[in-house]
């Protein structure tokens, strides 16, 4: 931690209100994150991890309501206006969508969406913004990029497609790169190419990044460092070898036992009982304890901390499978 | 592209020649016919069969038809049985009245329509969505003979302030325009533009609400774009469906209205058909059809080309 972080948020909480609804989303998310560091944000659909990543660079619909504390690059996020928030969407933070077929304009070229990009934040020549914009397609390894630059979204397959997304990314360099389940919508082939190109552009424009998944495999491939999401909060957190080696948290246990691996063939998968929490009407305690199979009576009384259990590590859980050498010594 | 509009206007033809046959066979089907129509009751049945050979009217109806079009195919319309001219030289005059009211009308329609429906789109104001949407509906549904004649009773009869029928003095000669001209118009236009206003006004913000809920807005914005340049996506996105309904919109009124047409007495294609129609007029009635439906087809053809040529989803196929 000698660098500066590029990312530092505190006490991060999104609430979804309108008339009829008031739903906390995210609580209390905190981390910070250097450059040429990648975090995972890992959890199941609707467990915030998405709309965490999308606070960074405030984009979220207007009657969403984001309390506590997001610094990029050293500037408050949260009190920006429009025309800051401008500034900093591209160059500081860049962002890569799940679906590349839907997060591109049908109606303009490739080249054209890159270029605007270049123009709007860096004031050069549209001609010098497309050849930017050439070269930027050569780095995500689009073949024939020269024709590709003319081709409209609809006109290139899926894996082209990520990889123009990417590129449009990359477009402002920027010192933050959000990737929002980039290979999700991808064929499972290409899912590992667009991940190996991921892993290594972020180490050689040292980027720092955050991935967001639901597959624990694609964490594995290009994380350093995990924090598994559970109904909006943080349930555990540390470095990703680690993690994945020996689970705390009993939800990141149960994520593991579900994954399909090469020792489970021919055994059934287990699966981690119970649906997944309605944000609607959370218990009082730890949201999993519901489905959990090392629940104590102290889980129903009050969210429990997120406290350290190991070197690097936390988790949120009054009985973890993991208790702290360093704080039982 | 040459070769697609070029196929493009093939089509057409089928379209026009099955309108044609069409509004052929309906006329048969109404009662009455234009020789009685003309003659005095009680003209002998020799003379009445004799001016029937001499139309053509006592030939089997195919064997009609098809003569009618070929002689169409030939540039001869035939002459209108009631003023004896040719059917052209009523027409022309007539599609030139109306044009010049409908591309007033539309004008009018286009920027108020679509201003509205910006408006509306990308406001996030409830109200300001509720009273464009309120106004469109009105302006959809209220009949507008009707709103012609209360304008009509309100600013010629009451007020005083506007003429209430009938067309300029310099007629088409738009060179030769006065302020007496232009006096004319405007009941009449606004009377018009009210149906395109309100189904435009509706159209752009249902089109411009859908096209900012979808997903490749949020990565514009997340690449740090200004609005302004948001907004020109979003327009070049909702631009191609809306094209086709003022399209549609300006066809329809190229058509003429009959109701308003006759409403404000403008001697347009409206008021021509309504006269045609009353005298079973047959020549006169088929003429103005066929021309008003090669209208009507062309600007579709028109807007289906220039669709293409924003949107790169539509196949040149």
């Amino acid at each position: 931690m000698q660098r500066d972080p590029i990312v530092e948020v505190e006490d991060l909480s999104v609430r979804f209100v309108n008339r009829d609804i008031d739903l906390s989303v995210v609580s209390g998310v905190s981390f910070s994150l250097a450059a040429g560091e990648v975090l995972c944000l890992l959890g199941e659909s609707g467990s915030g991890k998405s709309v965490t990543m999308r606070a960074l660079l405030r984009l979220l619909p207007p009657h969403a309501q984001i309390t506590g504390r997001i610094r990029l690059a050293g500037r408050d996020v949260i009190g920006m206006s429009e025309r800051q928030l401008e500034s900093v969407r591209g160059p500081v933070g860049a962002m890569i969508f799940q679906e590349p077929m839907t997060a591109l304009d049908p109606v303009f070229t490739i080249g054209t969406q890159i270029a605007e990009t270049i123009v709007s934040h860096e004031g050069v020549s549209y001609t010098d913004a497309r050849k930017r914009a050439l070269e930027l397609l050569e780095m995500v390894q689009i073949p024939s990029a020269e024709r590709r630059l003319n081709a409209y979204p609809h006109e290139l397959s899926g894996g082209l497609r990520q990889r123009a997304m990417i590129a449009l990314a990359l477009s402002c360099r920027p010192a933050l790169l959000l990737a929002d389940e980039p290979t999700t919508a991808l064929d499972a082939t290409v899912q590992i190419q667009i991940l190996l190109l991921l892993r290594s552009l972020q180490r050689e424009l040292g980027m720092a990044t955050i991935f967001v998944t639901h597959d624990i495999g694609v964490a594995c491939e290009v994380a350093d460092r995990i924090s598994v999401m559970y109904a909006g909060r943080f349930v555990e957190t540390g470095p990703v070898g680690d993690v994945i080696a020996r689970p705390s948290h009993p939800y990141t246990a149960g994520l593991l036992q579900s994954t399909v691996h090469a020792g489970s063939r021919g055994q059934r998968l287990p699966s981690i009982p119970g649906a997944p929490p309605d944000l609607a009407d959370l218990p009082n305690g730890c949201s999993f304890s519901p489905r959990c199979s090392r629940r104590l009576a102290a889980c129903d009384t009050s969210v429990p901390p997120l406290v350290g259990v190991g070197e690097d590590r936390m988790a949120r859980c009054v009985n973890p499978l993991l208790v702290a050498e360093t704080v039982l010594a | 592209m040459h070769l697609y509009i070029l196929r493009r206007l093939l089509y057409t033809l089928p379209i026009i020649i099955g309108v044609t046959f069409v509004c052929f066979s309906f006329i048969h089907l109404a009662p009455g016919d234009p020789i009685s129509a003309v003659l005095p009751e009680n003209a002998s049945a020799e003379v009445v069969a004799q001016i029937k050979a001499a139309y053509g009217f006592d030939q089997p109806l195919p064997v009609q038809y098809l003569r009618w079009l070929w002689n169409v195919a030939n540039g001869d319309f035939g002459s209108s049985i009631m003023t004896r001219r040719p059917v052209i030289s009523e027409v022309m005059p007539a599609v030139a009245n109306t044009a010049l009211l409908a591309i007033t009308a539309i004008m009018l329609s286009f920027a108020l329509g679509i201003t509205l429906g910006l408006v509306s789109g990308f406001s996030d104001r409830r109200i300001t969505d509720r009273s464009v949407t309120g106004f469109a509906v009105i302006g959809i549904s209220v009949p507008h003979y009707w709103l012609g004649m209360v304008m009509v009773v309100i600013f010629a009869v009451l007020l005083r302030a506007l003429p209430a029928t009938g067309m300029g003095p310099a007629g088409t000669r738009i060179w030769m325009f006065t302020w007496e001209d232009l006096r004319h118009m405007i009941l009449p236009a606004i009377t018009l533009a009210m149906i395109p206003t309100g189904v435009l006004a509706r159209s752009v913000r249902a089109m411009v609400a859908e096209v900012r809920r979808q997903e490749f807005v949020q990565t514009l914005k997340g690449k740090g774009l200004r609005r302004g340049r948001i907004f020109l996506h979003i327009i070049k996105n909702s631009a191609p469906p809306i094209m086709a309904i003022m399209g549609l919109q300006f066809a329809q009124l190229l058509g003429g209205s009959i109701l308003v047409e006759t409403v404000f007495a403008w001697p347009g294609t409206g008021f021509l058909l309504n006269a045609a129609i009353a005298t079973r007029d047959l020549p006169l009635l088929q003429g103005t059809v066929i021309v008003l439906a090669t209208f009507f087809v062309m600007t579709n053809l028109f807007v289906d080309i220039l669709q293409t040529m924003v949107d790169p989803r539509v196949k040149r196929a």
